[in-house]
């Protein structure tokens, strides 16, 4: 592949992650290329990635996207491949050293002697999973600790750090392990394949009903910072949903200075009584990665709200409000202490929407009043049981506003068991897969 | 063009105090050649607003600085007309016209310049400075995005000022809000984040020479640790800084219990946080 080729291909990549690129900074990118040369990959790197990405979020998917277009070699390693113990002895030395370029040639010839499967000579696949079940790194731990203090290089106080760091030095080879096999598929099964499946997603575009617990925990890292970008946005909406009006007493005491001429006109700050927060939430196994993400976050919103009130609900609804409250400095073991001390279920552990709905109605209809928004979050499934309409008509009558958040794709939305289209005629629905979705949502329809 | 090469940039802003990455090196290299503003996004105290002091010096360029922060108008980014001095020159009261009066108070005698107008007038090479951008008002990108865009300014009154030549524009974010994607497209984006232990060595070395080297070793080490706990808010650059220059004054060779836990709260700024380190450095266990 030509230069040019490769940086296109790059861009093709990169944009099928969700990233937007225009042609304004791909043509950036080429002049940065032509600036920088092709001599010192890192420099190309980081060229490119200041042309392209607009973003810090990007940065994750860019690397390894780059890694594939820019691979650091072609082929196999030359030489004979490798033993295991002669290549864990140098290992380990690489990693006591903390000598990167190092572990990065080890990895290579890692993926390449243990990463091979099938039946073909030149391997069918590699797989950085088998790399590092045969090679084990996390084993070498203790030998390189004693060979760094046998060196003399950790003593005293810092030496309590030493195991800690050495673990950081061996999740950096793991990863250079991961992107290698990803180059050695890549150049079997094609370039852009690889780009477009075999790199994760950044987390805000992972699906929240297929994102595993990892994603989750990586997810719930960050509601704070998208909570502090949404209490600005609601901010500046606010600023303009009460500016306009000139406050005349105001305007004429500031003209005095200026000899009685009104120079400066002032504005009337109206101050309206924040709005009050309602969240009905299917806590039920199959959409509890989605409410647990959007309850945090809401949490995390609180001051922007005179009351939030949130409820949970499997088949059975249960005020959550306190939980949530001391959850936050937990925010891994919500959900689980959320269903270990609420009232959710009764005869049965799957969701009924109707049943909840009603209970909710009947026993906390007194939450919901003229200023409250209500989110219902929740994909809707109701186990073939009865929607209960008019629990939900009850709900819309008190509220303000109602809206209903479902984490399943629209065309799912009246599939199976989904009454979701039923209840899309009563209140607004909106698709919300993705934490990215959600913050749209959020920023959008939050009542100000 | 004020570099040569990527080794350009690191060995000359190196000369002034400040010590880049690659990354650094290279994306102030490029924005140098492209002709383009830097936006630059990274958490507190990793040097954003230094580097922009840095590449000024280097190039023999004034610093134009624009503070951003919540408020902050076209009266206070762009320009303003001085009213008080408009005000008094009508009520000197010549014998004149209004028509000849408007003209003459609506000239440049009358005009204060804020930072973005002072950026683009004047032969004098310049560095623009918009710094922590994220505290403006979304308004205030408009602005920005119009004078990044063709680096020049319409005073209705006066015409328009065009620069004729461009500074060298650096943007601050602390990403405490998103910037528009209109105005990310105008920039190169660069994160600094915290730096490797090598280089915050180096920055430590540079910035505290009295500190024994192995000493400083240790200093970055803890600094390290503590990022990798999962605090409130972890220490940044500056904080290693005056972590570094405290046990200095104490005149601390090394690291101990005791030293760490009575100056920790350099470090730290929250309680809980404190608490934490404390417990997961051992340092209760006296
Ligand atoms: N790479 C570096 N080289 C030299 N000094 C640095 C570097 N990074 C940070 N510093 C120092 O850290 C402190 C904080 O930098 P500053 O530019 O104010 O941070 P920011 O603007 O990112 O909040 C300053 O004293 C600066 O000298
Ligand atoms: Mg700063």
């Amino acid at each position: 592949m030509s230069v040019p080729e490769r940086l296109t291909s790059l861009v093709g990549a990169l944009r099928s992650h969700g990233i937007r690129i225009g042609t304004g900074e791909t043509v950036d990118a080429a002049q940065a290329v032509q600036a920088l040369g092709l001599a010192d990959r890192e420099l190309l790197r980081e060229g490119l990635a200041a042309t392209l990405l607009h973003g810090t979020s990007q940065r994750p998917v860019f690397d390894p996207v780059f890694d594939l277009y820019f691979p650091r070699g072609v082929g196999a390693p030359d030489g004979e491949p490798a033993d295991r113990d002669d290549l864990r002895d140098r290992l380990a030395a690489a990693l006591a050293a903390n000598d990167e370029a190092m572990m990065a040639r080890l990895a290579v010839e890692a993926v390449d002697g243990f990463g091979g499967y099938g039946s073909s000579p030149a391997s069918d696949g590699w797989s950085s999973h088998q790399t590092l079940d045969r090679l084990r790194p996390q084993t070498l731990l203790a030998r390189i600790r004693d060979t760094i203090r046998a060196q003399g290089g950790s003593s005293g106080f810092t030496d309590r750090l030493l195991e800690d760091e050495i673990r950081r030095r061996i999740e950096a080879f793991r990863a250079l392990v991961a992107a290698e096999a990803r180059r050695r598929v890549a150049e079997r099964r094609g370039t852009d394949e690889i780009a477009r499946r075999a790199v994760a997603p950044t987390p805000d575009r992972v699906d929240f009903l297929f994102a595993g617990k990892a994603q989750l925990a990586e997810l719930r890292r960050t509601v704070q910072p998208l909570a502090r970008k949404l209490a600005t946005r609601l901010a500046a909406r606010r600023r303009r949903a009460t500016r306009g009006s000139i406050d005349l007493r105001r305007t004429v005491r500031g003209s005095l200075s200026t000899g009685g001429v009104p120079m400066r006109p002032v504005l009337r700050r109206r101050r309206p009584a924040r709005p009050e927060l309602v969240l009905l939430c299917d806590v039920s196994g199959s959409v509890s990665g989605f409410s647990d993400f959007t309850m945090l976050l809401v949490q995390a919103l609180h001051d922007q709200f005179s009351k939030v009130r949130v409820f949970a609900f499997v088949n059975r609804i249960d005020e959550v409000t306190g939980l949530l409250v001391h959850g936050t400095a937990d925010p891994e073991g919500l959900g689980a202490r959320i269903r270990a001390e609420a009232t959710l279920t009764g005869w049965h552990g799957s969701s009924d929407y109707g049943v909840a709905l009603g209970e909710f109605a009947e026993r906390y209809g007194e939450a919901i009043g003229p200023r409250s928004t209500v989110f219902v979050l929740g994909d809707a499934r109701t186990n073939m049981s009865d929607p209960n309409l008019a629990a939900v008509r009850q709900i819309t009558e008190r509220a303000r506003r109602v809206y209903w958040l479902n984490p399943e794709g629209r065309s799912q939305w009246g599939t199976g068991d989904s009454a979701a289209p039923a209840y899309a005629e009563l209140v607004e629905m909106h698709e919300c897969r993705t934490a990215r979705q959600l913050s749209a949502l959020v920023g959008r329809l939050l009542p100000i | 063009m004020l570099f040569t090469s990527v080794d350009d940039v690191s060995a000359r802003l190196a000369a002034t105090g400040y010590l880049a990455s690659p990354a650094v090196a290279t994306t102030v290299f490029l924005a140098d050649r492209l002709g383009k503003p830097l936006l630059v996004e990274g958490p507190a105290g990793v040097g954003k607003t230094e580097l922009a002091k840095a590449v000024a010096e280097v190039a023999g360029a004034r610093l134009v600085r624009l503070q951003c922060y919540e408020g902050v108008d076209e009266a206070r980014a762009l320009y303003e007309w001085n009213h008080a001095k408009q005000l008094l020159r009508i009520s000197a009261g010549r014998d004149e016209s209004w028509d000849e009066a408007r003209t003459d108070i609506f000239s440049e005698e009358f005009l204060l310049p804020r930072p973005l107008l002072t950026a683009i007038r004047g032969d004098d090479p310049k560095v623009l400075l918009i710094d922590e951008t994220d505290k403006a008002d979304v308004e205030v990108e408009g602005l920005l995005l119009e004078v990044l865009s063709d680096f020049q300014v319409t005073v209705p009154e006066l015409g328009t000022i065009t620069a004729s030549r461009r500074p060298f524009v650096v943007l601050t974010s602390n990403a405490s809000r998103e910037l528009s994607e209109a105005l990310r497209r105008r920039c190169l984006f660069l994160h600094i984040g915290f730096p490797d232990e090598q280089l915050e060595r180096r920055i430590v070395r540079l910035k505290v020479p009295g500190l024994d080297a192995a000493l400083a070793e240790s200093v970055v080490r803890v600094v390290g640790a503590l990022r990798a706990m999962d605090l409130r808010k972890v220490p940044s650059v500056a904080e290693t800084i005056d972590w570094a220059r405290t046990l200095l004054a104490l005149g601390a060779d090394t690291l101990d219990e005791s030293v760490v836990r009575d100056t920790l709260g350099v470090l730290l700024k929250h309680q809980d946080d404190v608490l934490k380190a404390e417990a997961k450095l051992d340092l209760d266990a006296l």
